[in-house]
């Protein structure tokens, strides 16, 4: 996973809300068995009109995605993280995130910015002619015009992406812990994770 | 912790903690690994490219599901019938080579327990009440109408998973569905959960996991208690639970996988301590009169946009917030219906019965009363009945609900995903209506173009014989 610290570009004044991920990449783009590409795939239906706000000359190789309540709702796909990834995003802002997007987004280094609606308004007027700034150490986000945001992160989420660590591989070292709980566990719970010959 | 009062999902959740990290992160045990050829390839080319294994094949289960036809899988002789999307296929034989290279127990597409993997999961015992039961399907949710603490997760979190059996977890917010009353005549598990979330809407649990409590849920079957489960995350959380009772038990009891003999005790004595205890508190409570629910349908693209069948479309202005509006009427362009349309008017070409919220031999069974000595209306060009499981095919047929089906003019398939959604053969077209018992009516769901209302099974066979949503109480 790359690191990432600050994030600064044009933001995509998208901001609509429920966006599902059926939405974001629909379901004919899931049968690929790599994760690259699926930018092409990303918010087909809406890219379909052509004076859609993703193919707009005005935030081409915007890094930033500014979205509605409840961005990333519906199905688990992972794929909706790949295909923003692809099409160059690496921090979406919005009042709030389905569980699901927001895990599968910090997994794939993209910065999920949580922000009060009336902050999410402003931040749509600005990107609609500047550029958006923000700064992960300070948990901040800025525009030209001097308004400053800061928002809430997991401290963990935010080492993580800061150092840009593989979370696999941090839990692989907690081998002996996780024998220690398949141990006691299969003393206790024998039917739900002991081990037994096969 | 232990001494204070804990609710269901806190007692699971403390069950599987393996290590808990200062700033409240933990790592949490998956008792069980559902594995399906959509979201699994990618992780296991990175478990392959990092030299990686899988912790515990033997808590890993995968079963193809998606991306099958559900038309006839072997020819006369018993030779594979070609897939014609080759990247449905290369997906399909991506599983079909990566679990057995990775150690893990493969469920073939043509064996009688294929199915759905949640359909699967229950039905072989390998679901169990207070699992930490995981799948790259949101839909993961419908395990805990068992009592299993069951969610989706991305790609990642598989791969997480498959090499470390845990998963890196913050503890989600409760929050409590109370449904109490009595549930009128024709009124279903599927009624009772779009109810729900039209009333918390479809981020009304984010952040929560939700338990549905109260005497509608007692009462309620295994088979209602999965279905109810299943949709959890259409109103935003990622799970959903149901205290597991004698009927959850002896639901599992005998299943080939479910414990035996002294496993089988030491599990029942656990399982009858997974209970809400008294005075134990939920962060969110939403009580509902079951008299309020009635048979409900969709009529936008949110699952969360229902109405009773009695009746309209809304009108966009009449809700308060100025977004909901706008994709009120975003919603009704798509959909191609008018503020003020009774329910009942809508027609409908299509009608599916299947996916892992209503598949299931009950679902079947409802479906098929409604159907039985009645023919398919004329409008309606395609309807399909799609049993989640080789076992559920087979017991369906033992019963006769496929002759039933098959007379009155439905088709009968073979198990998979089918029209839930767009992947396999099965798709609504462009601008055509569907009567569904699936799980969402999102833009493009069920094919581009496609319009999905969401019923129940009895509900969707309605509309099947009269070609149009009906009220299955006037039937």
């Amino acid at each position: 996973m790359e690191p990432i610290r600050e994030i600064e570009g044009r933001a995509i004044p998208f901001g609509a809300k429920n966006v599902d991920t059926d939405v974001i990449i629909p379901a004919h783009w899931l049968k690929t068995i790599t994760r690259e590409g699926l930018g092409r795939g990303a918010f087909e239906t809406i890219r379909k009109d052509p004076a859609n706000i993703f193919d707009s000359e005005r935030y081409k190789n915007a890094p930033i995605l500014i979205a509605g309540d409840n961005f990333g709702c519906g199905s688990s796909r992972e794929h909706a993280a790949w295909a923003l990834l692809d099409m160059g995003i690496h921090a979406v802002i919005a009042p709030s995130f389905s569980d699901i997007f927001s895990g599968n987004a910090f997994k794939n280094g993209i910065l999920t910015v949580v922000l009060p609606q009336e902050q999410v308004d402003r931040l749509l007027e600005v990107a609609e002619s500047e550029d958006i700034a923000i700064d992960l150490d300070s948990q901040t986000v800025t525009t030209p015009f001097q308004d400053r945001f800061t928002f809430e992160i997991d401290p963990f989420r935010k080492h993580c992406l800061i150092e840009g660590l593989d979370e696999v591989g941090l839990t692989m070292a907690r081998g002996q812990a996780i024998s220690a709980y398949e141990a006691k566990a299969g003393q206790q719970l024998p039917f739900l994770s002991g081990r037994r010959a096969a | 912790m232990a001494e204070t009062s804990r609710t269901l999902y806190e007692k699971i959740w403390d069950a599987h903690v393996v290590e808990r990290q200062e700033d409240g992160t933990c790592l949490i045990y998956i008792d069980r690994h559902l594995v399906h050829e959509v979201t699994s390839p990618q992780a296991f080319e990175s478990l392959r490219s990092a030299g990686r294994t899988v912790r515990r094949p033997d808590l890993t289960l995968a079963v193809p599901d998606h991306n099958l036809p559900t038309t006839a899988r072997r020819d006369a002789t018993g030779q594979r019938i070609p897939i014609a999307d080759r990247e449905s296929a290369q997906q399909l034989a991506a599983l079909e080579t990566n679990a057995p290279a990775f150690g893990i127990r493969y469920i073939g597409d043509a064996d009688l327990e294929q199915g759905i993997v949640h359909v699967v999961g229950p039905e072989q015992g390998f679901s169990l009440p207070g699992a930490t039961i995981v799948c790259g399907d949101s839909h993961t949710a419908a395990h805990g109408g068992l009592g299993a603490l069951a969610f989706g997760i991305g790609t990642s979190e598989v791969e997480h998973v498959l090499a470390t059996q845990t998963l890196l977890l913050k503890q989600s917010k409760t929050m409590e569905v109370r449904v109490e009353g009595q549930l009128g005549p024709g009124v279903t598990p599927k009624d009772v959960v779009l109810h729900v979330i039209g009333t918390i809407g479809t981020a009304g649990g984010t952040g929560h996991v939700i338990e549905f409590c109260g005497n509608v849920f007692e009462e309620m079957s295994v088979e209602g208690r999965i279905t109810v489960c299943n949709m959890a995350i259409e109103g935003g959380a990622r799970a959903g639970l149901i205290a597991p009772d004698d009927k959850t038990f002896s639901y599992v009891k005998g299943r080939p996988m479910a414990p035996t003999g002294d496993d089988w005790d030491k599990a029942l004595a656990w399982w009858k301590t997974l209970r809400t205890d008294p005075g134990a508190k939920f962060d969110k409570s939403v009580h509902i009169d079951a008299a309020d629910i009635e048979p409900t349908v969709t009529w936008g693209t949110s699952p969360e946009d229902t109405v009773a069948i009695g009746g309209v479309v809304p009108d966009p202005s009449s809700f308060a917030d100025p977004s909901k509006q706008k994709a009120a009427r975003a919603s009704l362009e798509y959909m191609g219906l008018e503020p003020g349309m009774r329910m009942t008017d809508v027609a409908v070409e299509n009608v599916f019965i299947g996916s892992c919220t209503n598949s299931r031999i009950e679902d079947l069974r409802a479906a098929a009363e409604v159907v039985r000595g009645r023919t398919k209306a004329a409008n309606v060009k395609w309807a399909i009945v799609v049993p989640g499981s080789g076992l559920v095919k087979q017991q369906a047929e033992a019963e006769g609900l496929d002759k039933i089906f098959i007379e009155a003019g439905l088709e009968w398939r073979e198990p998979g995903c089918s029209a839930c959604l767009a992947m396999n053969p099965d798709k609504v077209p462009a601008g055509e209506r569907c009567a569904s018992t699936s799980n969402r009516n999102f833009v493009g769901r069920q094919g581009p173009g496609a319009r999905t209302h969401l019923l129940s099974p009895a509900m969707a066979a309605a509309a099947a014989v009269t070609g149009r949503l009906t009220d299955v109480r006037e039937l």
